[in-house]
């Protein structure tokens, strides 16, 4: 049925290129959206992204994009069918399209790619990634001042590398203020879905947790903290509107000067296949307000931010266990981004079993 | 309140949505018409109920226009299959992609508005009644509407005159013709009422379940429904244990996953699907039950000659 739907999108998308073709001296650069541009949380970053590189180099580009792209499969169509109508440089921007741009990308090596997250690279795919876990570290640090439970509920999607870290930093943070903190994690399966996200977040609250995250990308969780009367963290973009007496902070991706910088090399003929990483020193991240806290968790997070982007502070440093007790990290020493990049266990505390 | 209260709480938010539009697209498909674009109009009616909300400030005002806005897109449906007898298949799905297309251009403006969430009416001395109480006496009208919806369209099916006349007109059109119903306008009347239904079930979205609005927001809500109504074999009693079995299931996963029980969560996520099927299977060991109940002319095209 997605199938069906898709197909008939795509021919429409295709018939739409055709027209503009004629007009086409400025290079295409194009965007593959998981989910609705409107989304407010994980998409729209990438379209303010967007726009800020629209803005930016109005004169040389103009940008595509597509929205709600399911992973898998149809993805795979979706990105040919840009690098077929004649975009340059094509950011795809979720970690399930991973496999699709990698196969997309060998059929033509003409074209070059960006894929977000993920960790496969290509001569002409690049991968770029921002460390969203320094956040979710500062995050779990306030969740530890701020929870008089000592439990956090975590609104999860897949158990992909990316989730995994933030999870682990999340409890990190936390553990460094309370050393008993817990958190329950559930696996809504979905980047994006209301509704399921709402109930996951009520089923937290019902079991008891009294401060909400997740890493889903609607403002649905917000929302029921803030009925609930709970506190809870944004993500991916500002969701203070949701919630403004209820979100603490959120993990605020910023993706535009990324994107300038390489559609700038593009243009110039200077693209290369790289892995980008970065984090909240760059910029690529930032922490909305610190709000709805007294001012000594304020101030404590401010700290924390700071020691991160001087690099004095990296969440992943040891001494770690893994889950099952075992030393991962030894004293003093940093976690390497390979295996960060990959991650697919739990550090010691975390009380949820990892889907694999 | 007790976590188990708790639980049923969210599962009747969970499958209100649901069981309204599975009921209306019930009754569409015992007049003999098919139409796949529950979810094109179950997201018209959530953006049309929101936006109505905002700009009156009233959510019973967001109700109506949500009701309203499903039942004239379904219209649309009935003019093409109906009066110009195109295919229903077809066009159903081109009512999703219209109403996915549509509500977004129509919520743009409105995408992270705060909603305006319908507060529930309490029955004063029912809702006092210690654990079903809080439950059936203390929900919102979109509920009790569900409620009523469901014993009128199971006495309206099966007691009432007008009733036999729509499913005669689902089982076989040109005997109903024969014998002087007009198919057409029974037809309409069920696509609309249908519409109605999947309108209501979108206001309950926007409104209730996630007083927002995001694209999308239907997220798959409308396919389910679909699902329903052959899972009921085309019984509105069925149709809602259904519905609440799905609801249900839906909602303890996400309890079991919070609980730490340790079962794999892609497991969890699928059991509501694997639950359905399993009742299904169930319910159709006896093949002649079923094709009873599935209305006969179901899907078929009906061009009355002159």
């Amino acid at each position: 049925m997605k199938k069906l739907i898709f197909a008939l999108a795509a021919t429409a998308a295709v018939l739409g290129f055709a027209v503009q073709a004629s007009a086409q001296e400025k290079a295409k650069i194009c965007f593959v959206y998981v989910g609705s541009k409107t989304d407010g949380g994980w998409t729209q970053a990438h379209d303010i992204g967007r726009q800020a590189l629209e803005t930016a180099l109005a004169e040389k580009i103009e940008t595509q994009f597509l929205e709600n792209v399911p992973e898998g499969p149809d993805a795979e169509r979706a990105i040919e069918r840009l690098a077929r109508s004649g975009c340059g440089l094509i950011f795809t921007t979720s970690f399930g399209f991973m496999d699709a741009t990698v196969k997309i990308a060998a059929k033509f090596p003409d074209v070059k790619f960006e894929h977000a997250t993920g960790y496969k690279a290509a001569p002409n795919v690049a991968t770029y990634n921002s460390r969203f876990y320094e956040g979710r570290y500062i995050s779990g640090q306030i969740a530890g001042k701020m929870s008089t439970k000592g439990v956090a509920g975590y609104i999860a999607s897949f158990p992909i590398p990316e989730v995994v870290q933030g999870i682990n930093a999340f409890l990190l943070g936390a553990r460094s203020i309370n050393p008993e903190f817990k958190i329950k994690v559930v696996w809504a399966n979905t980047w994006f879905d209301p509704g399921k996200e709402a109930d996951a977040a009520k089923a937290l609250i019902d079991q008891g947790v009294d401060i909400l995250t997740q890493h889903t990308d609607t403002t649905a969780p917000m929302q029921v903290a803030a009925e609930r009367g709970i506190k809870a963290f944004g993500q991916a973009s500002d969701m203070i509107k949701a919630g403004p007496e209820t979100q603490l902070t959120a993990i605020v991706d910023t993706w535009g000067p990324y994107y300038i910088k390489r559609t700038q090399a593009f243009l110039d003929g200077k693209w290369e296949t790289a892995s980008s990483w970065d984090g909240l020193k760059d910029g690529i991240l930032t922490m909305a307000p610190y709000t709805n806290m007294p001012d000594d968790v304020k101030a404590m997070a401010q700290a924390t931010e700071a020691k991160i982007k001087s690099g004095e502070l990296k969440p992943f440093t040891g001494p770690i266990n893994k889950q099952d007790g075992t030393v991962w990290l030894k004293d003093g020493e940093a976690a390497e981004d390979g295996v960060l990049l990959g991650l697919n266990f739990y550090v010691e505390g975390v009380d949820d079993k990892l889907p694999q | 309140m007790t976590i188990i209260e708790a639980i049923l709480l969210t599962v009747i938010t969970a499958s209100t949505p649901l069981v309204l539009a599975a009921l209306g697209e019930l009754v569409t498909e015992r007049a003999g018409v098919l139409n796949l674009g529950v979810e094109g109009m179950m997201i018209m009616g959530a953006v049309c109920a929101f936006v109505a909300t905002q700009l009156t400030g009233s959510p019973y005002v967001g109700i109506l226009a949500g009701i309203l806005s499903g039942a004239l897109f379904s219209l649309l449906f009935g003019f093409l299959t109906l009066t110009l007898v195109a295919n229903q298949v077809a066009t159903g799905l081109a009512l999703t992609i219209l109403g996915l297309g549509l509500s977004g251009m129509i919520g743009e403006s409105f995408v992270g508005v705060s909603g305006i969430k319908l507060q529930p009416i309490v029955f004063p001395l029912l809702s006092d009644v210690p654990y079903i109480g809080p439950l059936l006496f203390k929900q919102d009208i979109i509920f009790y509407l569900s409620i009523a919806v469901v014993i009128g369209v199971n006495w309206f099916l099966f007691k009432s005159r007008a009733g036999l006349r729509l499913r005669s007109v689902g089982d076989s059109h040109a005997s109903a013709h024969a014998l002087g119903i007009n198919v057409i306008r029974t037809r309409y009347l069920a696509v609309m009422f249908g519409g109605a239904c999947a309108g209501l079930a979108g206001a309950q979205l926007s409104l209730v379940y996630t007083p927002q609005w995001v694209e999308n927001m239907s997220a798959g809500r409308g396919w389910i429904a679909l699902a329903l109504v052959v899972f009921a074999s085309w019984r509105p009693w069925r149709l809602v244990a259904g519905g609440y079995l799905f609801g249900a299931v839906s909602i303890s996963q996400l309890h079991a996953q919070a609980f730490g029980i340790g079962i794999p969560s892609q497991f969890l996520s699928a059991l509501p699907y694997l639950a359905t099927i399993v009742v299904l299977i169930l319910i159709s060991h006896n093949r002649r039950m079923t094709l009873i109940n599935m209305p006969a002319s179901l899907g078929k095209p009906f061009v009355p000659d002159r």
